[in-house]
C-alpha cells in the first residue's frame, strides 16, 4: 500500500528526514515511536503533502502511484488521512460545513452523488456516537475553543467520517484521559480491516495495549533505526531512548 | 503673464450648473429643501471639492471622478423599463416594505408617501417636506449641515428628493423597510439624493438599502443620509452596495443618537468601481450604543474607501467599529476610523477593528486609526491587520480532501461572516451570506435584481 524508499526531506536547509525506508501493507498496523524532534511529525506532514518541507531525494509509492507529486487534497481523496498532532483552529468555518464539503468533494472524486442533507446528518450522528463526541462540538467552528483532548477526539471523528484507507495518527493519544484514550482506540479499531492500514505515532506504550501494532519502528534523528514487533515498545518503555542512543552506531552525525 | 485658460475649474462648473438650473431644480423639489440651496452653494464656493491627499481624502481621488462628463437632469423623466416587474420580491421568508429610488428620485407609482398603521410614514422626502414641513424641518440639514466637506454642500445644493422614513414614538416596524436604489439611463449619469430617517423615542425599525445599476452606463452618485434616533430608539440598517464596476459613489451618512438609543449599520460592498462611504456618528445622550460595520470584497481595479468618525459627546456610551475586507487583483482601499471622546464623555467604551486579507501583491490597503481622547475614564481599543490566508488552516482543510480553491473560499467566507453574522434579520443574513459566497466565487457579476432575490 505504502512504500517509502530512502526519503530525505529538509526545512530551511536543515535535513530532518535522513533516509526513511518503510513499507506498510493493507491490513497492517504500524507504530512509530521516537524521541522529541526525531522527525515523526515531519514524516507524517511530508506524506500528507505539506509544502513547507523540501523533498531532497527518495520516493514514496502509494497504491502503486507516486504520492509525492500529488496535492494534499488528491492524497486525501485517494484515502490518505492525517490526524494532526496539533489540530488547527479555524474560526468561522463550522464543523458541519467542513465535513459536508470534505465528504462531498471525496464522493465527487469517486463519481458518487453528494450525500443528501438527511444522509449526511445520519452519518454525522452515527460517527459522533462512535467516538463519543459531544454534540455541541460539531455545532461549533472547526476546533475553535476545543480543549486539547476534544481536538484529538475531533481528529478521530473526522477519520471516522472520511473512512480513509491509510490513516496516520500523529500523537492522537497525547493529552487524553483514559476514557478518551479508549474512544480513540475504538475509532481506530473500528476502521481496521484487511483493506486498510494504520500508522500510529506515539510516545506511549499504553495506546498500544488498545491498538495492537504489527510492527513498531523507532525513528531516531531522521532515520528508522530499529523495527520489531509490539515487544519493542515494551522494551523501549523499560529502557528509554538512552538505549537506542547507545546502540546507534557512531559516525551518523 | 497672459496665458488665458479657457478651462473652467470643476468647482465653477458645478456652480454654473446650479445657476443655470436652479429654476428647474426648485420646481421639482420642495420649498423646504429649496430653502437650503443658496447657502449650500456659497459654502461649496468656499471649499470646492475635496482634494486627494488632504487630511480626510488621503487616497480617494474625488476630483477625477466628479470631473467626468456626465449628464445631470433635474426634471421629470419617463423611465422606460418596467421596474416594478423586475423588482417583485419573491423571497418567501423575507417580506419587506419596498421603496424605490430611481436616479435619485422616489419612484412614483401614484403614491408619493405611504402612511402605514401606527403612524409610520415612508416615501418621497420632497413630498414629506410638503406634507409635514414641521417634522422635516426639525431634522433636515441639522446633522449634515455643519459639514466642511464640499461634497455635502454640493448635495444640499442639488438634491431634489430621496427617501423619508418616520417611525413615531414607541412604534415597532415589524417588516423591514427595503430601499432599492437604482441607477438607470441612456447616458452616463450623475445623481444626488438625500435620505432622512427618523426614529422617535423607543421606536424600532430595520432598514435595508440596496444600491444597484440597471444599465451599463457610467454612474456617479453623491448622496447624503441623515439619521436621527431619539431616546431608546433602535434602528438597524443594512446596506448592500452592488453597482457595476463602471460606477462610482460617495455617500455621507450623519447619525445623531440620543440617550439609550441603538444604531447598527452594516455596509456590504460587493461591486462598484469607486466607493467612498463617509460615516459620522454623534452619540449625544447617555447609554447610547453604536455599531458601525463594513465588509468589502474587491477585485480588479475597484477602489473602496471607508471613512468613519464616531463622536462620543456623552458619557456611558459604547461604540464598536468592525471593518473587514478581502482585496484581490490590483484592487485598493482605505479605512480611516476616527474615535473622538469628548471631555465629558466619561466611561466611554469604544472599539475599532479593521482586518484585511490581501490576496495578491498588487492589492493595496491603507488603514488608519485615529483616536482623540479627552476624557480620562474610557476604554478604547483599536487594531488593524493585513494578511494572507492562514497557510496552516488551508493545509488542514486540504488534507481532508477539500480543493485548494474551495478551501480558500471557505476561509474567505469565514472571514467575511464575522461581519455578516451581525445582521439581525435571519432571512436577510442568509441572503447576504449567499450573495457574499457568490461574490467570492466570482459568480456574481452584475445584479439586476434586488439583493433580496439575487441569484
Ligand atoms: N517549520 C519548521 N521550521 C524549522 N524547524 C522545524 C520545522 N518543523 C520541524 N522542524 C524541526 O524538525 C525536527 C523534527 O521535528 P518533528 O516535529 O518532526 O519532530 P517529532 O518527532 O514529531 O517530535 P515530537 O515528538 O516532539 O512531536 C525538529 O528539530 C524541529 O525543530
Ligand atoms: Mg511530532
Amino acid at each position: 500500500m505504502l512504500i517509502i524508499k530512502d526519503l530525505k526531506a529538509s526545512i530551511e536547509g536543515e535535513e530532518i528526514l535522513k533516509g526513511i525506508n518503510l513499507e506498510v501493507k493493507a491490513g497492517e498496523v504500524h507504530a512509530i515511536m521516537g524521541p522529541n524532534g526525531s522527525g515523526k511529525s515531519t514524516l507524517a506532514s511530508v506524506l500528507a503533502g505539506r509544502d513547507l518541507y523540501r523533498i531532497d531525494s527518495g520516493e514514496v509509492k502509494y497504491n502503486g502511484e507516486d504520492l509525492l507529486e500529488k496535492s494534499p487534497e488528491e492524497r486525501a481523496k485517494d484515502g490518505l488521512f492525517l490526524g494532526f498532532q496539533y489540530p488547527i483552529e479555524i474560526p468561522g468555518v463550522s464543523m458541519v460545513n467542513f465535513m459536508k464539503t470534505a465528504i462531498n468533494e471525496m464522493r465527487r472524486h469517486r463519481g458518487e452523488e453528494p450525500l443528501s442533507a438527511s444522509e449526511f446528518l445520519k452519518k454525522m450522528r452515527e460517527k459522533k456516537e462512535l467516538v463519543e463526541i459531544d454534540s455541541s462540538l460539531t455545532n461549533r467552528s472547526v476546533n475553535e475553543g476545543f480543549s486539547g483532548g476534544e481536538k484529538k477526539k475531533n481528529e478521530i471523528f473526522q477519520m471516522a467520517m472520511l473512512e480513509p484507507k491509510l490513516a496516520i495518527l500523529d500523537e492522537t493519544d497525547s493529552g487524553l484521559d483514559i476514557d478518551a484514550l479508549k474512544v480513540v482506540a475504538k475509532g481506530v479499531n473500528n476502521l481496521k480491516s484487511s483493506e486498510n492500514a494504520i500508522i500510529v505515532i506515539t510516545h506511549y506504550q499504553r495506546l498500544l495495549d488498545y491498538i495492537v501494532p504489527d510492527f513498531v519502528h523507532i525513528l531516531y534523528r531522521g532515520r528508522i533505526v530499529r523495527t520489531g514487533g509490539k515487544e519493542l515498545a515494551l522494551l523501549l518503555e523499560e529502557k528509554g531512548y538512552e538505549w537506542v542512543r547507545k546502540e546507534e552506531p557512531a559516525g551518523n552525525e | 503673464m497672459s496665458t488665458v485658460t479657457s478651462k473652467i475649474s470643476l468647482k465653477d462648473r458645478f456652480i454654473n450648473l446650479y445657476s443655470e438650473k436652479s429654476g428647474e431644480i426648485n420646481k421639482n423639489s420642495s420649498a423646504l429643501m429649496n430653502s437650503f440651496r443658496e447657502e449650500a452653494v456659497e459654502r461649496f464656493a468656499k471649499t470646492g471639492l475635496p482634494r486627494k491627499g488632504t487630511e480626510n481624502y488621503l487616497y480617494a481621488d474625488v476630483e477625477s471622478i466628479f470631473g467626468a462628463d456626465m449628464e445631470k437632469y433635474f426634471g421629470e423623466r419617463k423611465i422606460s423599463l418596467n421596474i416594478r416587474e423586475i423588482f417583485h420580491c419573491d423571497v418567501p421568508d423575507l417580506e419587506t416594505n419596498l421603496l424605490l429610488l430611481v436616479n435619485g428620485r422616489f419612484f412614483n407609482n401614484g403614491q408619493m408617501l405611504k402612511k402605514m398603521p401606527g403612524g409610520i410614514i415612508a416615501g418621497s422626502l420632497a413630498q414629506a417636506s410638503k406634507e409635514y414641513p414641521d417634522l422635516v424641518r426639525k431634522h433636515y440639514g441639522k446633522y449634515a449641515g455643519n459639514s466642511e466637506d464640499g461634497l455635502v454642500s454640493l448635495n444640499t445644493a442639488f438634491a431634489q428628493d430621496g427617501i423619508f422614513i418616520y417611525v413615531p414614538k414607541g412604534v415597532k416596524v415589524e417588516k423591514p423597510v427595503q430601499i432599492v436604489n437604482i441607477m438607470i439611463a441612456e447616458n452616463d449619469l450623475m445623481a444626488q439624493h438625500r435620505n432622512l430617517f427618523i426614529a422617535e423615542e423607543d421606536a424600532e425599525a430595520r432598514i435595508v438599502v440596496c444600491d444597484h445599476t440597471l444599465s451599463a452606463h457610467r454612474f456617479l452618485t453623491n448622496s447624503v443620509n441623515e439619521i436621527h434616533t431619539a431616546g431608546g430608539a433602535k434602528l438597524n440598517i443594512t446596506r448592500v452596495q452592488n453597482e457595476h464596476n463602471g460606477s462610482s459613489q460617495v455617500s455621507h451618512t450623519f447619525s445623531r443618537q440620543e440617550g439609550g438609543s441603538e444604531l447598527s449599520s452594516i455596509t456590504i460592498s460587493l461591486h462598484g468601481g469607486f466607493i467612498r462611504n463617509n460615516v459620522y456618528v454623534r452619540l449625544d445622550g447617555e447609554r447610547a450604543e453604536n455599531n458601525t460595520m463594513g465588509l468589502y470584497l474587491t477585485d480588479k481595479g475597484q477602489f473602496i474607501d471607508n471613512f468613519v468618525h464616531i463622536d462620543h459627546a456623552a458619557p456611558n456610551c459604547c461604540s464598536n467599529q468592525l471593518y473587514k475586507g478581502v482585496l484581490d487583483d490590483y484592487a485598493s482601499g482605505s479605512f480611516n476610523g476616527r474615535i473622538l471622546v469628548r471631555r465629558d464623555a466619561q466611561k466611554t467604551n469604544a472599539y475599532q477593528a479593521n482586518n484585511n486579507i490581501l490576496l495578491t501583491d498588487d492589492a493595496k490597503m491603507y488603514s488608519r486609526p485615529q483616536l482623540e481622547i479627552y476624557a480620562d475614564d474610557v476604554k478604547c481599543s483599536h487594531g488593524s491587520t493585513m494578511g494572507q490566508l492562514d497557510e496552516n488552516a488551508l493545509f488542514y482543510l486540504r488534507s481532508r480532501g477539500i480543493d485548494r480553491r474551495e478551501a480558500r473560499l471557505l476561509l474567505m467566507f469565514a472571514f467575511a461572516h464575522e461581519v455578516i453574522q451581525n445582521i439581525k434579520v435571519d432571512a436577510l443574513r442568509d441572503r447576504i451570506d449567499d450573495l457574499v459566497d457568490k461574490r467570492l466565487r466570482g459568480e456574481l457579476s452584475r445584479c439586476n435584481n434586488c439583493a433580496m432575490q439575487c441569484g
